[in-house]
């Protein structure tokens, strides 16, 4: 036993306890007293003590373990209520100690200690007075005591902290106090001047937690189980706000296009991120763009806002040229053809622009070329020579994606000019080995080339007074926040904004003739350029800070372009542009446990959406029930599944169908009389507290959790039938027979509201239920207004349509078969080949399904395994198995293309922006 | 909380009846009726208790010093990692990555009531964690996935999320 080593220090109540108890236990350990500030623990952050170095090597940094630990190997057993006490002792009274001996040690104020320890005393007191026995744990003292002991020595031994009536727990001290073992110790603790001592170790600690008088604060998942109670009065005004009725509230404006601007309206300019054009996005960019957006404008033209909803596809750069090329089609065609798809897609999930245009168009370039000269003429733009690689062959500079090369970090011999695949680190083109032009393959040199800056510098201290003033009275994420607050700290350098390029709006300067604008500055303009398609009356909107209120919705990795480059572009140009007001970052949403990937096929994009028989609402549903707001999260398909089945079809389509079921079937298809009692009152205030949260969280753009009220009320809804059971009850008397009346007519006043709640969420589901119900066109209008009241929509004697079930059950076998369809070995384009292998043509892989061609292959492949069993069998050179692995690999990606089935995915990174 | 990690606890170590459980004070402290004798107040003891009486010591530890490591761990998690403020969450999380480095269980490489009173315990911590987070952790989370994977352990609470393939490198943006 004499490796242990056990680390003390002076002032230390910890201490205390674990020297008294190896006295107690007659357990040896050199013991060694270290400077408080040494960390000895190399896990933990701040240095503790004690802590005891077992012979094993690990360290033990909790005194009452330690205790425990000398306990047991002086051969004594750790009996439960050792335990409990020693819990207790940690987990309840060191935490009010604490505070106690702050409070009196450097504080000075004894009687408040007093107090704070009352609670604590006083159980100790009862325990001892209702014991048998003179100690706590037995009828001599035991660990438990001396650890008690120590733990309140520093106030105990002062014989008059302790009030009268803890009358045991001042004799079970003096007792404790007397033993042999704590008088040797304490005397040891004498000698060193305890006070002085405690005092520096008190000074050390943490402030006093002030936890230990209020509740714990993790106990979340508690408070959200809990049932909000409804107070009389809030029940009573519930009642008078529903029996104020629809009123003659007029009927809700048509929107008519084009959209401007009103004097006395809450104006408010909403857009989503321009969707890149060159690829079809995945539910991933839908949710975090494009659906998010277009539920807070639905949301906004029910609360009667002027709303005016833009975007477009960003259609400018390199990644256009190079997926022309590709396809063999003009930048244009690629253009036309992907803004075909996207619009189709965005259509598919009801996305409700007022306008879906594109960048590629005289307005973008009037619109760009216009703020360019603003930024130019007044000095903002600065000129400067960029090294790049110059194709002598195609005759012009390589952007970054038509480059290729050795890797200067990793020696990867495919790294692109911008960053290698392999290490993941990003390169500057020009320090690739042996770089080659992806086009003609052969070796470009370096060139210098004129471009001009955007000086960010110069406009930072004008950029972050505004940035105060729009975080401070505007709603951003806190990524939005976060991330635009590390791009200021550190700190803004001059950005390039021009590309020797052809594929992008013109620089119209003729010093730089010939290039166009980088996409990031380009891009953004498409906002304005895009408002400019839809009206000409455009700078009524973006000219006009004071009466509009502008919205971006985007995913957090576009955060800097909106909140740091793009408003310096407009602040520079000074031409009282209309700046972001709000902007909502959602996070990433990944697909089951992994990243959504175009080129392994990984996950669901919008054009498969629809083939998969789900209704579009549905797809709604799921994405913004899942929508990553604070955080990441993941699509899965049986979480698509059960929440379908169990919030949708069990919960809101239950509900909604119940309340029309018993109106047509009991009461001939018409709202019944109702006579509301308390209970009646009770849901209706429930209903309305969950309306007003509603309200509240889209104001703050809350999507995800204000869908969480919706289901909430349906769920009082369906509680309310349970217990009220009005198909029982509609077989009884008079009374019982109003009763079932009253019950039949709130729940489909609830299912009217709940329609009204849903139009932003699930536009066609929501549609159904209005006619499902004949519910008039005001209704939304009505309960939306203000704070939102629960008012009765549907009176008595109106007469609803045919109802039917709102929603389907989805089986296991089909989410399945979904589940395989998108797995993974989804796309049939072609994966990059694995490195090992030479690009040789053989290499290519086939790309549509071939029968014969499969057979052939099939037969390779069984070939080509056999021979490698057989190198493996010898033992042969690695280089050599490694090769005809690499060839096997590749008969087998042939095979499965030939199958019709995508290649095993190849390890890639992710893409950046 | 503490109630429903008690009953997934029972669950786990194959316990036919649940038994009754009631708490006490601010901090919702449980406590077990037993008709043998008096009550057991606080997680740490009720759980090991359990264990004991499922017959499964070596869930405690099978050595003097791996019974106090799991003891500091259980004591850890009701006194460190309870009832912490926001801001501390941090530095657990630091901690016990740096601790897990070189182990696969808390006791070193025997599973043990430390893992699975801690996994209960930093569940909503790890919930809440972004997928970079939860990288940043790295140690953390390989043994927080090996726990809530581990047969019958993880009960009550859903799966949290952990990628197997990094995708942040580097600290560049």
């Amino acid at each position: 036993m004499s490796e242990m080593k056990l680390f003390v220090s002076d002032g230390n109540p910890h201490c205390l306890k674990v020297l008294a108890v190896a006295e107690l236990t007659g357990v040896k350990c050199d013991i060694c007293h270290a400077s408080d500030d040494e960390r000895l623990v190399p896990f933990l952050s701040h240095p503790v003590r004690p802590v005891l170095l077992l012979p094993c090597g690990q360290h033990l940094f909790k005194a009452n373990p330690i205790c425990l630990y000398f306990l047991e190997v002086s051969g004594r057993d750790v009996c439960d209520l050792t335990s409990q006490w020693l819990e207790w002792e940690a987990a309840e009274l060191q935490p009010a100690l604490m505070q106690a001996l702050y409070q009196c040690v450097l504080l000075g104020k004894m009687t408040e200690a007093a107090n704070t320890l009352e609670g604590h005393l006083t159980y100790m007191e009862q325990r001892l007075s209702k014991g048998a026995t003179p100690f706590l744990a037995a009828e001599e003292a035991t660990v438990v005591d001396i650890v008690l002991w120590a733990a309140l020595y520093p106030l105990l031994s002062n014989s008059s902290f302790l009030p009268d009536k803890l009358q045991c727990v001042a004799r079970w001290f003096e007792q404790v106090n007397a033993l042999p073992v704590c008088q040797t110790v304490a005397q040891r603790v004498q000698q060193q001047k305890s006070l002085e001592s405690l005092k520096r170790f008190l000074q050390k600690q943490p402030l006093p937690p002030a936890r230990c008088r209020n509740a714990p604060l993790c106990n979340r998942a508690e408070e959200e189980d809990a049932e909000r109670e409804m107070t009389d009065e809030e029940i009573q005004a519930a009642g008078a706000t529903w029996s104020r009725g629809l009123a003659d509230r007029p009927t809700p404006a048509e929107r008519r296009h084009p959209i401007l601007p009103q004097e006395g309206k809450r104006n408010v300019l909403i857009t989503s991120a321009l969707p890149y054009v060159n690829n079809v996005p995945h539910l991933g960019n839908i949710i975090g763009c494009v659906l998010s957006a277009d539920v807070f404008a639905r949301y906004g033209r029910l609360r009667g806002w002027n709303a005016l909803f833009v975007c477009g596809t960003d259609e400018y750069g390199t990644a256009t040229e190079n997926k022309a090329r590709e396809e063999g089609l003009s930048p244009q065609e690629i253009c036309d053809k992907y803004h075909a798809v996207h619009a189709s897609i965005y259509k598919w999930f009801q996305i409700d622009f007022d306008h879906f245009g594109r960048t590629t168009t005289e307005k973008q370039t009037e619109i760009a070329q216009d703020i360019f000269w603003r930024l130019y003429d007044r000095g903002f733009l600065i000129p400067d020579t960029v090294d790049q690689l110059h194709c002598e062959n195609c005759q012009r500079f390589l952007a970054d994606r038509f480059v290729e090369g050795i890797c200067p970090n990793c020696r990867y011999p495919e790294a692109r000019g911008d960053q290698c695949d392999k290490c993941g680190r990003l390169i500057n083109a020009v320090e690739l080995k042996d770089p080659q032009c992806k086009v003609c393959k052969r070796t470009p040199v370096v060139r210098s080339s004129a471009h001009l800056f955007l000086d960010l510098p110069k406009l930072e201290s004008q950029l972050e007074q505004w940035l105060e003033q729009s975080m401070s009275t505007g709603n951003w994420t806190s990524n939005a926040r976060h991330i635009t607050r590390s791009w200021l700290r550190d700190g803004l350098k001059p950005r390039c904004i021009t590309r020797d390029l052809r594929w992008g709006t013109p620089v119209p300067h003729p010093d730089f003739s010939g290039k166009v604008f980088y996409v990031w500055f380009d891009a953004p303009i498409g906002y304005l350029s895009i408002t400019a398609s839809y009206t000409d009356e455009w700078e009524k909107w973006w000219k006009n800070p004071e009466k509009v209120e502008l919205y971006n919705f985007m995913a957090k990795d576009n955060v800097p372009f909106h909140s740091v480059v793009f408003p310096c572009s407009l602040l520079g140009a000074q031409d009282n542009y209309t700046l972001v007001s709000n902007l909502i970052a959602t996070e990433y949403l990944n697909y089951e446990d992994t990243k959504f990937s175009k080129s392994r096929g990984v996950g669901v994009f919008g054009d498969m959406a629809k083939d998969t028989d789900i209704p579009s609402d549905v797809w709604r549903f799921y994405l913004l029930y899942l929508r990553p707001e604070g955080q990441d999260s993941a699509f899965s398909w049986a979480d698509m599944a059960l929440k379908n089945n169990s919030e949708l079809l069990n919960n809101l389509g239950n509900f909604i169908n119940r309340a029309g079921m018993f109106a047509s079937k009991f009461f001939e298809g018409r709202v019944p009389q109702m006579e509301l009692q308390q209970e009646d009152k009770r849901l209706l205030a429930q209903v309305g507290f969950e309306l007003r949260q509603y309200i509240q969280l889209l104001d703050r753009v809350r999507i995800r959790d204000a869908l969480k009220c919706i289901l909430n009320i349906s769920r009082h809804g369906n509680q309310y039938i349970q217990v009220n059971e009005p198909w029982k009850k509609i077989k009884g008397g008079d009374e019982d027979r109003l009763r079932a009346g009253t019950v039949t007519g709130v729940s489909v006043n609830v299912a009217c509201l709940l329609s009204a709640m849903l139009r932003p969420y699930m536009p066609a589901v929501s549609a159904t239920i209005r006619e499902q119900l004949c519910a008039p066109a005001n209704c939304a209008d009505a309960m939306f207004q203000g704070a939102g009241s629960f008012v009765c929509t549907l009176p008595a004697g109106h007469r609803i349509g045919t109802i039917s079930p709102l929603f389907q059950k989805l089986e296991a076998e089909q989410i399945e078969s979904l589940k395989r369809r998108f797995g993974g070995q989804q796309i049939q384009s072609a994966a990059p080949a694995a490195a090992t292998v030479p690009a040789s043509p053989s290499a290519t892989i086939e790309t549509s399904a071939n029968p014969e061609r499969a057979k052939q292959l099939l037969q390779e492949v069984a070939e080509q395994g056999d021979r490698v069993r057989a190198l493996k069998a010898q033992k042969a050179e690695k280089t050599l198995i490694t090769a005809e692995v690499a060839k096997l690999l590749q008969l087998k990606k042939q095979l499965a293309a030939a199958e019709g089935k995508n290649p095993e995915p190849s390890p890639q990174k992710g893409k950046k922006k | 909380m503490a109630l429903m990690e008690l009953a997934s606890l029972e669950k786990s170590l194959g316990f036919k009846k649940a038994n009754k459980y009631s708490t006490q004070g601010n901090n919702k402290t449980p406590i077990l009726q037993s008709n043998k004798g008096a009550p057991l107040i606080g997680l740490v003891t009720i759980a090991s208790h359990l264990v004991q009486e499922a017959a499964q010591p070596e869930l405690l530890g099978r050595t003097a010093e791996q019974r106090a490591v799991v003891r500091q761990w259980l004591e850890y998690r009701v006194t460190q990692l309870d009832g912490c403020p926001k801001e501390d969450i941090r530095s657990i999380l630091k901690e016990l990555n740096q601790y897990l480095e070189d182990k696969v269980y808390l006791a070193g490489s025997d599973f043990t009531l430390a893992d699975i009173l801690l996994y209960y315990g930093v569940h909503h911590i790890m919930a809440d964690l972004s997928v970079q987070e939860k990288e940043q952790h790295m140690n953390l989370s390989r043994w927080f996935d090996h726990i809530q994977h581990y047969p019958g352990i993880r009960q009550h609470l859903p799966l949290v999320v952990v990628l197997r393939n990094r995708l942040y490198t580097g600290g560049h943006h």
